[in-house]
C-alpha cells in the first residue's frame, strides 16, 4: 500500500491505539490536518495554545496510564511545546510530541518558521528524532511510543519536514518482530541485593515506606499496600506518589518534605530502615541530604539505575520494576502481628494532625476539605503550583492512583487548566477538579474557551488571594515582608471571565456558602469556575525551611 | 581521577551533541574526547577521557547509558589498555636551530611533516606522557600553534 508520510503518520497512530491528539494547526502541518479531516478513529482536540495541547496530552497520560500525543507546527508551535514536554520529563510521563518542520531543503537556512527543536529538546526528551527520509517514518513513530512508554516514561519528540509528510513510501503494517532496535526492558534482579532487602526488613523495628510516581507509573499500589499491612510499615509518599497509597489508610501519613507531615517527616527522621519505592531523593522531599533519614539503612527500589545513588547514598539497590520487585519481597515475608514502632507514629498522627486557622475567614484548606467530603476522594484533582498545590496535596485524600495530577519536579504554573481537560477526556467518568490560584490560572486562563468548545464539565476551584501567594509567604517569612511583584489585588473579575468564555462562574466569599455552590457546580454539565476569595495571608504549614531537615518543621 | 571511557556509539547525526550536551548539563567535565566510525560503518567510538571521583563516573556511565543512540559504555581506564593521541606541533625553526629540533624529533619517534622558511610542523604520536615530554622540550623554540587530537584507547588482547 502506497501512503504519503502523512498518511502513514496517522496510520502509525492507529496502531498503537491513539484515539485523541491535541494539537493546533499550523503550515508545516498542513498535511496531517488534511489526513485527521478523514480519520474518524482520530479525535482532534484543538487547544488554544501549543503549551496547553502538551499539557493536556501530559494530563490525559497521567490521568489513563496511556501515552498522551500532541501535535503542533514547526517553528513557534514547536518552542511552544518545550515547557510541556519539560514538564511531563521531569515527571516520567510518557506523551509523544509530533512537530511539523519546514521542506528538508530549507533546513538549517534560517527558514520562516523554522527552529531547530531537535536541538532544543534534546535534554528534556527521552530521545528525539527529526526524520529525514519516510522510508524511516513508520518504525521511527512505533520506536518513539515503546521509548516513551517503557522503563522509566518520558516524552519523545518527532520532528517531521513538511516535504516528508507528502512523499510517497510503500506501508507495511506494524510487525512485532520487526522493531528495528530492541532496548532492555528490566535487567534481571539482583537476587543477592533482594536477599538483603528482606534481611533488613526482617531486621528492622522502625521502617518507613517511602513511595514515589514510580509505584503509580508501575501500577504497584496493591504491592505497597499488601507490604505496608503485611509488615506494619507506615507509609508516606512524594507529591508525585500520591494516589499510590490509600489516602485514608490508617498506616498513611501524608506526604513527606517541605510541606509534608509533621508524622511523616518525624517518622523519616527517626526510622531506622527506608524503603524507598519508584522516588528518587528530590530535595523538596528530602531537605538537607546530609541530616535525611539520619539513623536508617536506606532500600532504594527504581527502575532507572541512574537514580540509584544519584542524590543520596543508598544502602541496598534494586533495580527493577518496583510492581515485580514487591511481589517477590512480598511472598518471602512473614507477617507479623504487631509492631511497637505503630504507637509512637500513631502518637504524632494524634499530636501533630494538619491543622489551619478557623478565624471567620474563608480558607482554603476548608474548601479543599470540602470538595473531598462531597466527591469521598474519587475525584481526579489537577493543580497548579504554588499554595494551591500544597493545599490540595494535604487536604485532599485521594483514593486512587491517578488522581492527582499536578506538576511535581519542574513546578509549571498554569499547568492544571489544559491538565485538567486531558484528563477529563481521558476518564469522562470522573469527575474532575483543577485547584487554582489567581496567578498560576492567569497563565493558561484561555484553555476555558477549549473546555467550553469541547462541553467538558471540569471545575475549576479558583482560590484567589489575590496575590502570587507561595512566592508571597516566603518574602513574608524570609524576606522581611519586602512583598515584591505579587500582589494581584482587583486585577480580574473572574466571574466574567468564566462567562466571557462561555462558562459558568460562580463566587464564594463565605465559609457557610461553600458546600451548597460547589453541589451546585457538580450538577452543571460544563465547565464551571468558582472564584473562592480566600483569607490572603493564609500560609501553608507545616514548612521545612530550604535547605533544613525534615525534622526542623516551622508551623507544627 | 582520571577515567577513559569508551563509548559504542549509533552513527548518526547529533550523537555528539546528545553526548556532549549530557556532560555540561550535568556537570561533568571532559578532558578529551575523540570520535570516529568503527570497523562496523553503522557504529561511532567515542573515547571520552574524564576527570572524576567514583561517583562522577557512575553517573556519567549511568546517565550515557540511559541515552538510546549508546550502545555500550565501558570504563577502560582500570584494564590493561593502549592509549594514543596525535599531536601537531608548528615550532619555531630558523636554520640556527633546526638540526637541535630534528635531533629532539627522532628521539621521540616524531616526524616532521612540513618544512617552512622559520617554522616546522613535527608530528608525534603517543600517549599523555610523552606529548607532554616532547611539548616542554620544545617551548624552548618557541611553540607557534599545538593541535591534539585527544586521546583514543583500546584494550589489549588477552
Amino acid at each position: 500500500m502506497r501512503l504519503t508520510g502523512a498518511e502513514i503518520l496517522i496510520k502509525c497512530l492507529e496502531e498503537q491505539g491513539v484515539d485523541i491528539i491535541f494539537g493546533y494547526p499550523g503550515g508545516a502541518v498542513l498535511p496531517i490536518y488534511d489526513v485527521l479531516y478523514f480519520t474518524p478513529t482520530i479525535r482532534h482536540v484543538r487547544t488554544c495554545h501549543e503549551q496547553g495541547a502538551a499539557h493536556a496530552a501530559d494530563g490525559y497520560a497521567r490521568a489513563t496510564g496511556k501515552v498522551g500525543v500532541c501535535l503542533a507546527t514547526s517553528g513557534p508551535g514547536a518552542t511552544n511545546l518545550v515547557t510541556g514536554i519539560a514538564t511531563a520529563y521531569m515527571d516520567s510521563v510518557p506523551i509523544v510530541a509530533i512537530t511539523g518542520q519546514v521542506p528538508r531543503n530549507l533546513l538549517g537556512k534560517d527558514s520562516f518558521q523554522e527552529v531547530d527543536i531537535t536541538g532544543i529538546t534534546i535534554p528534556i526528551t527521552k530521545h528525539n528524532y527529526l526524520v529525514k527520509d519516510v522510508e524511516k517514518l513508520a518504525d521511527t513513530i512505533r520506536e518513539a511510543f515503546y521509548i516513551a512508554k517503557s522503563g522509566r516514561p518520558g516524552p519523545v519528540l518527532i520532528d517531521l519536514p513538511k516535504d516528508v509528510m507528502l512523499s510517497e513510501t510503500e506501508f507495511s503494517p506494524y510487525d512485532p518482530k520487526k522493531l528495528s532496535k530492541s532496548f532492555p526492558d528490566d535487567t534481571a534482579l539482583d537476587l543477592r541485593e533482594l536477599d538483603c532487602a528482606v534481611n533488613a526488613l526482617n531486621e528492622s523495628k522502625k521502617p518507613v515506606l517511602y513511595v514515589g510516581g514510580g509505584v503509580i507509573n508501575s501500577g504497584a499500589t496493591e504491592q505497597v499496600v499488601e507490604l505496608a499491612e503485611k509488615f506494619l510499615i507506615p507509609v508516606t509518599t512524594t507529591l508525585m506518589g500520591i494516589g499510590g497509597f490509600p489516602g485514608k489508610h490508617p498506616l498513611y501519613l501524608g506526604m513527606l518534605g517541605m510541606h509534608g507531615t509533621a508524622p511523616a517527616n518525624f517518622a523519616i527522621s527517626h526510622c531506622d530502615l527506608l524503603i524507598a519505592v519508584g522516588a528518587r531523593f528530590d530535595d523538596r522531599a528530602v531537605g538537607k541530604f546530609e541530616s535525611f533519614a539520619p539513623e536508617a539503612k536506606i532500600i532504594h527500589i527504581d527502575i532507572d539505575p541512574a537514580e540509584i545513588g544519584k542524590n543520596i547514598h543508598v544502602d541496598i539497590p534494586i533495580v527493577g520494576d518496583v510492581k515485580k520487585v514487591l511481589e517477590i519481597i512480598n511472598s518471602r515475608l512473614e507477617p507479623i502481628r504487631q509492631r511497637e514502632w505503630l504507637k509512637q507514629v500513631d502518637k504524632w498522627k494524634k499530636d501533630y494532625p494538619l491543622k489551619y486557622c478557623n478565624n471567620g475567614k474563608l480558607k482554603p484548606q476548608y474548601i479543599i476539605e470540602q470538595i473531598y467530603e462531597l466527591t469521598d476522594g474519587d475525584a481526579i484533582i489537577t493543580t497548579e503550583v504554588g499554595q494551591n498545590q500544597m493545599w490540595a496535596a494535604q487536604f485532599y485524600r485521594f483514593k486512587n492512583p491517578r488522581s492527582l495530577i499536578s506538576s511535581g519536579g519542574l513546578g509549571t504554573m498554569g499547568y492544571g487548566l489544559p491538565a485538567a481537560l486531558g484528563a477529563q477526556l481521558g476518564r469522562p467518568d470522573k469527575k474532575v477538579f483543577n485547584i487554582a490560584g489567581d496567578g498560576s490560572f492567569l497563565m493558561n486562563c484561555h484553555e476555558l474557551a477549549t473546555a467550553v468548545n469541547y462541553k467538558l464539565p471540569i471545575n475549576i476551584i479558583l482560590l484567589n488571594n489575590q496575590s502570587l501567594g507561595m512566592v508571597r509567604q516566603w518574602q513574608d517569612m524570609f524576606f522581611g515582608k519586602r512583598f515584591s511583584s505579587v500582589n494581584l489585588e482587583d486585577s480580574t473579575d473572574f466571574v466574567k471571565l468564566a462567562e466571557a468564555y462561555g462558562a459558568v462562574g460562580l463566587r464564594v466569599k463565605k465559609k457557610e456558602d461553600v458546600r451548597p455552590i460547589l453541589m451546585k457546580a457538580l450538577n452543571i454539565e460544563k465547565p464551571v469556575l468558582i472564584e473562592c476569595v480566600v483569607d490572603p495571608d493564609e500560609k501553608v504549614f507545616p514548612m521545612v525551611p530550604a535547605g533544613g531537615a525534615l525534622h526542623e518543621m516551622i508551623g507544627i | 581521577m582520571r577515567h577513559t571511557l569508551a563509548v559504542l556509539v549509533e552513527n548518526h547525526p547529533g550523537v555528539l551533541s546528545r553526548v556532549s550536551g549530557l556532560f555540561s548539563r550535568r556537570g561533568f567535565n571532559i578532558e578529551s574526547l575523540a570520535v570516529g566510525p568503527t570497523e562496523k560503518p553503522d557504529i561511532s567510538r567515542m573515547t571520552i577521557v574524564v576527570e572524576g571521583d567514583d561517583y562522577v563516573i557512575e553517573q556519567v556511565s549511568k546517565q550515557l547509558n540511559k541515552l538510546v543512540d549508546v550502545i555500550k559504555v565501558s570504563d577502560i581506564s582500570s584494564q590493561a589498555s593502549v592509549s594514543r593521541e596525535l599531536v601537531l606541533i608548528k615550532v619555531d625553526a630558523d636554520p640556527s636551530v633546526r638540526s637541535q629540533i630534528i635531533q629532539i624529533v627522532e628521539i621521540f619517534r616524531a616526524n616532521i611533516v612540513d618544512v617552512g622558511k622559520n617554522s616546522m610542523i613535527i608530528e608525534l604520536t603517543g600517549d599523555k606522557d610523552k606529548v607532554t615530554a616532547m611539548e616542554e622540550l620544545l617551548k624552548q623554540f618557541g611553540i607557534k600553534e599545538l593541535v591534539r587530537t585527544g586521546i583514543v584507547a583500546m584494550n589489549r588482547g588477552s
